[in-house]
Formats: structure tokens, sequence, C-alpha cells
């Protein structure tokens, strides 16, 4: 368990890290960010990786502010980062319930969020999250930038549409208006491990009902993503037992059930309806 | 036994004295040790299940700078396979494992190579390089399917345990009720922290070969390895650090010890192994995986009158140093504490292409008591009686003791020694409120809550001879030095042993050294092992202390001018009995030199005795279960340090509600481990593990030894599946819906739906 041998670069700036990536990139080159998910993966040489771009030192990729609406979060800032309210309103009461079942605190002190959703397990809380709320991905390289919806970015099983020599230098997520209510649940067999299914709802009350609302899956398919099936159940009924459990109803249906070992399809289905009725009673 | 022997100390939960060095980052494990000039060993591991080698290119690996050499069987050609320690049924011998592969593979993970290079890196790189070219051959990784072929001559099922007394089939005959259950375990084993490590050295000037990294059983190991590599005893020495964690597996005599012994013979040079955890998962002794199928005639009331129970005990590939071991001890130790008139087991040792397997923390009997207890439960439900009153018909009579129960393990008769299993019942009924507890849980029920208790009962078994010897030295400085074989493996033996010393001697505990796992200091000694070492070193221990004080008395005597009679010890100082003069030991141990030995030889066993009671909430959404409170009861005898008991305990309960719950070593059908890291095997946390509750009760103190000992160190597991399957099927509502280990949330699942288990 000794990972193969490697280059590591450790660029100061976000240039000087956006060149040597485009050189390094065609042979295995890779950011290496928390390394919560990359080291392991060494370790096993599962993966090879000749070069590593180091960015713990590039400059203002720590970046953690509000702008237009939106926090933006750098590829440096840590998972445990989000433990404290980082966002005004609703989206920081809703980031610090989220972290809290990432993995174990040690691995929130190095892992980051923006490693997470480039790294696209698909039963990341982040990018439940990421998809769940319509995050912004703003992807750099040596020659230029891009945004890309989360629509768009989660491709597949630690699959996404960042190309090799692409860095994700930042994640935009909206702010979510005061008195938005949002419920977070999953289950994993033992404390700390990867989601067999999770879930997160966020929707606003308008006139005693249930408005604009949002139900993602993760830990269920090759990537986590809003289960419009189960929207719908949710859209414009009073926030209770026979909405939630409809819509609980309704993903388990939606699903195209992920299937392991230790987890049929049958009771795949069994998991989303459970984490998506918790997390909408957890809303209550 | 005398009531007071042993004085005031034994008894009491004084601190351990090998924390200093372990809570201040000091510790010595096996890789803290380092030599000069060592090289790095990486064994080559088979990647396929089952296959003929068929070649073996090195060159690649032999190209890389830094690496010294690479070794194949062709160069071990000269050692012999890995013998058996206990239970070598001599129809087993064609199954040991040479420390290479010579012309098969037959599991994951068995060495096939051995790179030595000038760093660990490099030896890993250059590995990888070995081109290792084999043949597939079909893989069994079920135990209970029909024998296949071993090798071109034999088959799957190298013997088979029978075990019993009493007339089997009258007992049927004549049964009111026939209960009838097949039952699984799953494989599941112990999992130090520490991971193996071996550090050997030759020094050729006193022609010297040491092993570093030893453990368990070094004595054994060292005679082993002497014999194995054709050397003389003396010139072979093992040294013990410390270890983090042993459970039965670690301290074994591994191939990987050998090839790195025989490296450092062949090299001239240091040879360093650390196991990576990886390799811990399918290279060390795995444990466990047995299916029974068992049958009980039962009368009207719920007696007993019979038990036929035919199981499959998956061994893996090889037959290790443990050869029969946990197959003859799951099958002698079945009955436990009932009255069982007529016994016959039949246990199927099978060879599969997995990873071998020894001993693991209460073997054999965390697999048969589920298997018994489980029993007990469906009588319960047959006769429709609680799962107390049940056990109450059936458990052996304190009047009864000593009872025979009419098997043997490991070359001794099983003879319980002491016991008031209903007594224990008793005490741990009031004591815990079970009769409530039962109460309470009926009421969530009622609302729909998941809740169930769960109970089970167990007769352990410790202090396996057949000796231990112990030296006692006073030293000038005041030090009291105890020697013995036996071992360390982190359960506290160095507190409990010199307790007993002090206790013996009327010295304070923490000014007595204890040697212990170093083979150039004593001429021989038992280990750690089979809940032991208390007991056996212990009462050696006593004997060596009572020696040495009767020679410190009569030598005191003519300086004191009285008679030994006339004096006494207390705190380190000789004095009269009725006042006047004193003397510190330490001055005497600069007068004259003062050492005391004691040998304790004993063919039998001691029984120590227990009850587990569990209490588990089921979700019934997504079937996890969670433990929420977990009590034993355990009849130690005699507890020397109440604390380490307690400490023996919890761990041996977390283990076994891993195995209950989450632990499994997974197969894929062509025999590929599934469970080669901690994301898939999965150990409990402290999250998963609630506070373990202990009665620690003294009622039956063993009349084999001076003290009253019996041993700890399993009492924990034994009982964990047994009673965790028990609160699951009371939680659920579906009595006796439990039939296997581990207890997986898709598996409650699917019962929670009416479906069949997955
Ligand atoms: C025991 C354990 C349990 C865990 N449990 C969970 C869990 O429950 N939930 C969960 O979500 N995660 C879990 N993780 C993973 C953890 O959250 C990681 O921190 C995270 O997946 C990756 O973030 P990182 O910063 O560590 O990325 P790294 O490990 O450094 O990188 C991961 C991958 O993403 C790429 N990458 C990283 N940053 C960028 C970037 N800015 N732009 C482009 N590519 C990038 C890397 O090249 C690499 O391929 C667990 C990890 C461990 C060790």
């Amino acid at each position: 368990m000794k990972p193969a041998p490697f280059v590591r670069h450790a660029p100061k700036t976000l240039d000087e890290a956006l060149k040597i990536l485009a050189e390094v990139a065609p042979q295995d080159g890779r950011i290496l960010a928390g390394g919560q998910s990359l080291v392991p993966v060494m370790a096993f040489r599962m993966a090879r990786p000749a070069h590593l771009v180091d960015i713990n030192e590039v400059a203002g990729l720590d970046k953690l502010a509000v702008e237009d609406g939106k926090l933006i979060v750098g590829a440096r800032v840590r998972h445990a980062t989000f433990h404290r309210p980082a966002a005004p309103g609703p989206l920081g009461a809703l980031l610090a319930v989220v972290v809290r079942n990432i993995a174990h605190y040690p691995i929130r002190t190095r892992g980051t969020m923006c490693g997470s959703l480039a790294n696209a397990d698909p039963a990341s809380e982040w990018c439940l999250t990421a998809a769940t709320l319509g995050a912004q991905m703003v992807a750099k390289s040596a020659s230029g930038e891009r945004v890309i919806a989360a629509d768009d970015f989660f491709e597949g099983i630690m699959s996404t549409a960042l190309a090799e020599d692409e860095l994700l230098a930042e994640v935009r997520l909206p702010l979510l208006p005061d008195g938005t209510k949002f419920g977070f649940n999953e289950f994993s067999r033992r404390a700390g491990d990867f989601a067999m299914s999770v879930a997160l709802a966020v929707y606003e009350i308008k006139d005693g009902r249930i408005a604009s609302p949002r139900l993602g899956v993760g830990g269920a398919e090759p990537h986590p993503r809003r289960i419009p099936e189960a929207e719908a159940a949710l859209d414009g009924q009073a926030p209770g037992d026979m909405a939630f459990r409809a819509a609980a109803e309704a993903a388990a249906a939606a699903i195209d059930p992920l299937e392991d070992a230790q987890t049929d399809a049958s009771y795949r289905r069994d998991l989303v309806r459970a984490v998506v009725r918790r997390a909408l009673e957890a809303s209550l | 036994m005398s009531k007071d022997a042993g004085g005031t100390v034994i008894g009491r939960s004084v601190p351990r004295l090998e924390d200093r060095p372990l809570l201040t980052g000091q510790g010595r494990f096996a890789a803290n040790i380092s030599f000069p000039g060592q090289l790095h060993m990486r064994v080559v591991r088979s990647a396929v299940a089952h296959g003929k080698l068929t070649g073996l290119d090195a060159s690649a690996a032999l190209n890389v700078p830094g690496v010294h050499a690479v070794w194949t069987a062709a160069d071990v050609a000269h050692i012999p396979p890995i013998g058996f320690r206990l239970t070598g049924l001599t129809e087993l011998e064609p199954y040991r494992q040479y420390v290479l592969a010579r012309d098969r593979v037959r599991y994951v993970g068995e060495p096939v190579a051995a790179v030595f290079a000038s760093d660990p890196y490099i030896a890993e790189d250059a590995a990888d390089l070995v081109d290792v070219r084999t043949e597939d051959l079909p893989s069994i990784i079920d135990a209970a399917e029909q024998p296949g072929f071993y090798d071109d001559e034999r088959r799957t099922e190298p013997a088979i345990i029978r075990k019993g007394y009493g007339d089997v089939d009258a007992a049927f005959a004549q049964a009111q009720h026939i209960v009838e259950l097949e039952l699984s375990i799953g494989r599941h084993s112990g999992v130090p922290i520490e991971t193996r490590g071996v550090i050997a050295t030759y020094d050729e000037e006193r022609d010297v070969l040491a092993m570093y990294g030893a453990a368990k059983v070094p004595h054994w190991n060292r005679d082993s390895i002497a014999m194995m590599l054709g050397r003389k005893l003396e010139t072979v020495q093992l040294f013990e650090g410390h270890v983090g964690g042993g459970f039965g597996i670690r301290g074994e005599l591994y191939p990987e010890d050998l090839l790195a012994c025989a490296a450092a013979l062949k090299f001239r040079k240091p040879v360093k192994w650390i196991e990576d955890r990886r390799e811990h998962l399918i290279a060390a002794n795995h444990s466990r995986q047995q299916r029974h199928k068992i049958r009980a005639a039962v009368d009207d009331h719920g007696r007993i009158l019979g038990l036929d129970d035919t199981f499959f005990h998956d061994n893996g590939a090889y037959m290790r140093t443990h050869a029969a071991t946990v197959p003859d001890l799951a099958a002698a130790m079945l009955p436990g504490p009932y009255i069982v008139p007529a016994y016959r087991a039949h246990g199927h040792i099978r060879l599969t292409n997995k990873t071998p397997c020894g001993t693991y923390r209460a073997p054999g009997r965390y697999e048969s008591t589920f298997v018994r207890e489980r029993l007990m439960d469906a009588i319960a439900q047959r006769i429709q009686v609680d799962r107390l009153e049940i056990r109450r018909r059936n458990l052996i009579a304190k009047e009864q003791m000593p009872y025979d129960a009419r098997t043997a393990t490991l070359g001794t008769d099983i003879i319980y020694d002491s016991g008031d299993y209903a007594g224990l019942l008793r005490r741990v009924d009031r004591h815990y409120g079970l009769a409530r507890a039962i109460a309470r849980a009926e009421q969530r029920r009622s609302t729909g809550v998941l809740a169930g208790v769960g109970l089970a009962m167990f007769v352990e078994k410790s202090g396996l001879g057949p000796s231990d010897l112990v030296r006692i030295t006073l030293h000038a400085d005041g030090t009291t030095e105890v020697v013995t074989g036996s071992a360390s493996v982190g359960q506290g033996m160095e507190t409990a042993m010199a307790q007993i010393c002090a206790g013996a001697l009327g010295i304070d505990y923490a000014t007595v050294r204890v040697i212990h796992g170093q083979t150039d200091r004593i001429e021989r000694g038992g280990g750690a092992y089979a809940s032991r070492v208390t007991v056996m070193t212990g009462e050696a221990t006593h004997r060596a202390a009572c020696d040495l004080r009767a020679k410190a008395l009569a030598a005191a005597a003519p300086l004191m001018q009285t008679t030994p009679d006339r004096l006494t010890i207390a705190g380190g100082v000789i004095t009269r009995v009725n006042g006047g003069a004193s003397m510190p030991l330490a001055e005497l141990a600069r007068i004259v030199s003062l050492t005391g030995e004691g040998i304790f030889e004993y063919k039998h066993m001691v029984y120590p005795y227990g009850v587990h009671i569990a209490e588990v909430l089921v979700d019934a959404e997504s079937g996890g279960v969670t433990v929420e409170r977990y009590f034993v009861g355990y009849d130690i005898g005699r507890a020397v340090n109440p604390m380490l008991i307690e400490g023996q305990i919890a761990g041996g309960v977390a283990q076994g509600i891993g195995g209950a719950l989450y632990e499994d070593f997974r197969y894929a059908e062509n025999g590929e481990p599934l469970s080669v890291s901690f994301a898939d095997y999965l150990m409990p946390t402290a999250h998963e593990i609630p506070r373990i509750e202990l009665l620690l009760t003294e009622d039956a103190p063993s009349p084999l030894n001076s003290l009253g000992l019996k041993g700890a160190g399993e009492g924990g597991a034994n009982a964990a599946g047994a009673a965790i399957a028990s609160a699951v099927d009371d939680a659920i509502g579906l009595p006796g819906a439990i039939t296997e280990l581990p207890i997986t949330p898709q598996r409650l699942k699917a019962l929670l739906r009416g479906l069949p288990p997955h």
C-alpha cells in the first residue's frame, strides 16, 4: 500500500498551476486537493498518476465569500469549514447539517468541497447538495474559463464534465430565501461511511403549501440528481406525512437503482423510500 | 485454595504498568524496529484463487535499481511446510502450507515470490513487475458443497471431526419434539490495529538468528523456526516488543516469518517486513465460517434428550498451525451449560479457495454458542415457554460440579471444574431487571417501534496447559523481576502478574518488572492464547513468589536472630510478626542472591461462564440494527484486576458485535476476495458499540489453582452473535428468523418484507 512513483508539483499561483496541469494532464497528471479520495486509491495502486499538481499552496483558491446572491467556495476550502454557518440564512444552516455526514472529522479537516465534486462519488453529500440546489461549477484551464451547471456537470460514476486539464476553481451555491425549509437524511451501515442512499429536500412554504420543491437523491444512481416525480408529488401539497410518503414512493419508483453485493435493486428502492421520507420529515 | 492467598493487591483495579510508554508515544511496535543496512521484503501474492503455476519471470523486477534479490519456491525448497501447533491430525498434514507456493496457487493472496530491496517503496514497485503466470483452475468457495479435488489425488475434505456419547438415535426415537435448524456464521477474524511484522537479523559472531516482532507463542515459534531452518535451538532467539492486538491471529507462525528469517541468514543482512492492511485482510488467518445443521430431541417440558449436529467448517486453502483446533472446539463445546444426555457432532473440515484459517477470540465457541443458543430459543418457541425458563430447565446444576461433559478437546477431557449457572442467571435477572427490559421492549413494539431483547448463555474454557514456568529474582535496587515465557498481546498481563507476585511476596506491585516473550531469558513458555495467561502463568507466578518468599525469610531469619515463621513481609519490608527489627527486602538482596521458581503443570482447563443480554432497535424502513444496550454477566472465579477484565469483556463484545452485524470476508464466485480494505470489511467503531455493562461475579472459584483463577479473554466475544440474533428475532417478532451472521440490513429488510432472504 505504497503508491507508485510520482512527481509532485507545488505551484503557488493559479496561472502556474494551470500551466503545469496543461503539461502533465496527458501523462495522467492529477490535481491533489485534500487527498482524502486520491491518496487511498494511489496507496492501493488503483491510480498511478505520474504527476500530482498539489493545489494546497495556490493563492486565492481558499476563497469563501458571498457575491451576487451566491456563496463562492474555492478549491482549497475544506469540508470542516462548513460546520459553522458559512453563508447567511438557510444555506449556511443546510451546509452545516449536511457536512456532519461526510466521513469522520479528521477527514473533514483535509477534504475539500471542490475535490468531492470533481471526484463525483455517487454517494457524495456535496454532489447531492450541488445537484439539488443547482450549483454552478467554475472550471479553469490554461486556455480559459467556463461555468458548468450542475445538471451538465455530473456524468456518471466518478465522472464529470471536467476536461483533464481543467481545475474546478470554485463552486457557486445559490443562497436560499429566508423561510426556506430543508431536510437531509442518509443511510449507511456505520457512522461516517459513504451513504447507501441519501436525500436532500428543499422547499418554500406559500399559503401553507409546499412551493418550489427540490428533492435530490444520491447513492442510488450513477450520480445524484433531482427527482421530478417526487417534486411533483410535493408541489402544492400541505407539508406532512401524506405528501412526504407520496414523494418517497415516487422517488423509490423513479430511480434506476445501482446494484452491488450488499444492495440489490429492491433494497435500494427501500432505502430511497426511507431516506426521502425522513429527509422530508426532518424539514418540518 | 485459601481465601486470602494473594493479599490485598489481588482483586483491585490498580493502574496498568504497561500504560506509561504507550500513552506517552514511546511504544515500540514491530515497525519501530530497524537495523542499519536492512533489506525490505515485499511478498508477491497470487492474484488468482486457484491455478497451476506455469511460470514466473522476475527479470524486470531484478532490473529495478535497489533490488537485491527475488526469491521463488526454488530458493526455499529446503524449508518444509509450516507444522501444526495444536490438534494436528495426521490426515491434515498433506494440506500444510509451504512458505512459497510450489506448483499450484490456492487463494488470492498466497505468497508466490518475495522481493528484497533497499527500500519498501522500491520493493513494492519491483513486486508489481514480477510476472506470475497461472493456468486457471475452478475455485471452490462454498464449504458445504460436495467436496472437490484439492490436487490430483486428494479431496477437499481432509477429515471429519466426530464427537459424542450416549444413544442419540434412541433419544430422537423417544422425543416428543424434534427441533431442527440450519445456521451459518460468516467469515471474520481478528483485525489488530497493528498489522504483522518481522525483523530478522543474523549475528555472525555469535551465530544467532534473531526475530523481532514475535507475539503470542515466541517459544513454540522459535522451536519451529529452528527446526525448519535446520538450526540448533540456542541459535535462534525471538523477541516480543509492544504488540498492537493479537486476538488469536497475530503471532502464529506464518510464511512471511520464515521468509524473512531465511533471507537474513542467506543475505547476512537484516530483513524487515511490515504487512500492509490490504495484505493483512487476505494473508493473515481468517476464522469462524461454518454452516451447521442441528437437530434437538426434546421432551414435553423442553428438556433436551439429545443433540445431533452436522457442520461444515470452511478452513480456506491450507491447514495452518491450528490444524483442526477450531472445528474441534466447536464440536467439543457445543453442549455448553446444559445437560445433554446424548450428543453427536460431525464436523466436516473443508478446504476452499480462500485465505486459510486459524483461531480468533473464542474460536469454535462463538460459532457453537450461536448454534446452541439459537436452538434454545427455537425450543422455547416450540414448547411455548419463555427464553429464560427453557434455559433454567436445562442447566447443569451447581451440585453436579465438577461436571464431566464427556467430550475432549486440545488433548484434555472437558470437565467443568466449578460453576453455578442457574445462580448467575438469577443474579443477572435481578441485577439487570431482565423481566422489566422484556416488558419495556414489548410495550415499545406495541407502538410500532421494533425493539427487542436477546439473551444467550455460555461456558468458556481457559487456562490451557500443559505447563508454565516462572522465575522471580529480587534485585538489590529494590525491583523484583518476574521472567516468564508467556506473552503480552496488550491484555495487561504485566500488571496482572505483578499483582499476583506482589500479593504473594508482600511488596508493591509497581516495583515488579515483568519480562515476557524473550526466548533468551527463559527456556520455555506457553505463550498467550486460550485465555491461559492469568491462570497458567498466574499460578506459576504465585508459586514462584511463594518460593521466593520462603527463601527470603529463610535467609533473613539468622540475620534477624529469629526463625522464618516469626517473620513476614509487607510493603517490601521483612518484619518480625511481633514487632521489633525490620529489614527491607532490597537490603537482603544485596547480601544474598534471591530467586524463586514456580512451575505449574496441569492437564485440565478451567471453565468460566456467563450470560449476555443485548437490546436492539431495528429500523423497519432500512433494515438497520442499533445496539442500544449490552450487558454481560461473567463469573471469573477470582478477579485479579477487575478493570482489566472489564476491558477484556468490552473489547470482546465489540468484536462479537462486529461478527454479528458488520464484519464479513466476502468472496466473488471466482474466489476473488471482496473485503480487502476497511471500506469493505466493516469493523464496528465507537459509534456502533454502546457502553458495555458488566456484572463480574466470583461465585465459582476454580478448585484447580491456588487463587481460584479463571480467564477473561474470550467471554466477551463468545455469546455476542447469539445474543444479538436473539434480540433481533425478538424485535421483529419473527422467532427463529435469524439463521445467519452477520445480520446485514439487506437480509433483514428482506425478512421484514416477508421475502426469502437474499
Ligand atoms: C474513510 C473515508 C470516508 C469518507 N466518507 C465520505 C463520505 O461519507 N462522503 C463523501 O462525500 N466523501 C467521503 N470521503 C471522501 C472525502 O470527502 C474526500 O475528501 C473527497 O471525496 C475528495 O476531496 P479531496 O479534497 O480530499 O480530493 P482529493 O482526494 O485530493 O482528489 C479527489 C479527486 O478529485 C480531483 N480533484 C480534487 N480537487 C480538484 C479540483 N479542484 N479540480 C479538479 N479536480 C480535482 C483529484 O485529482 C482526484 O482525482 C471519505 C473519505 C475517507 C478516507
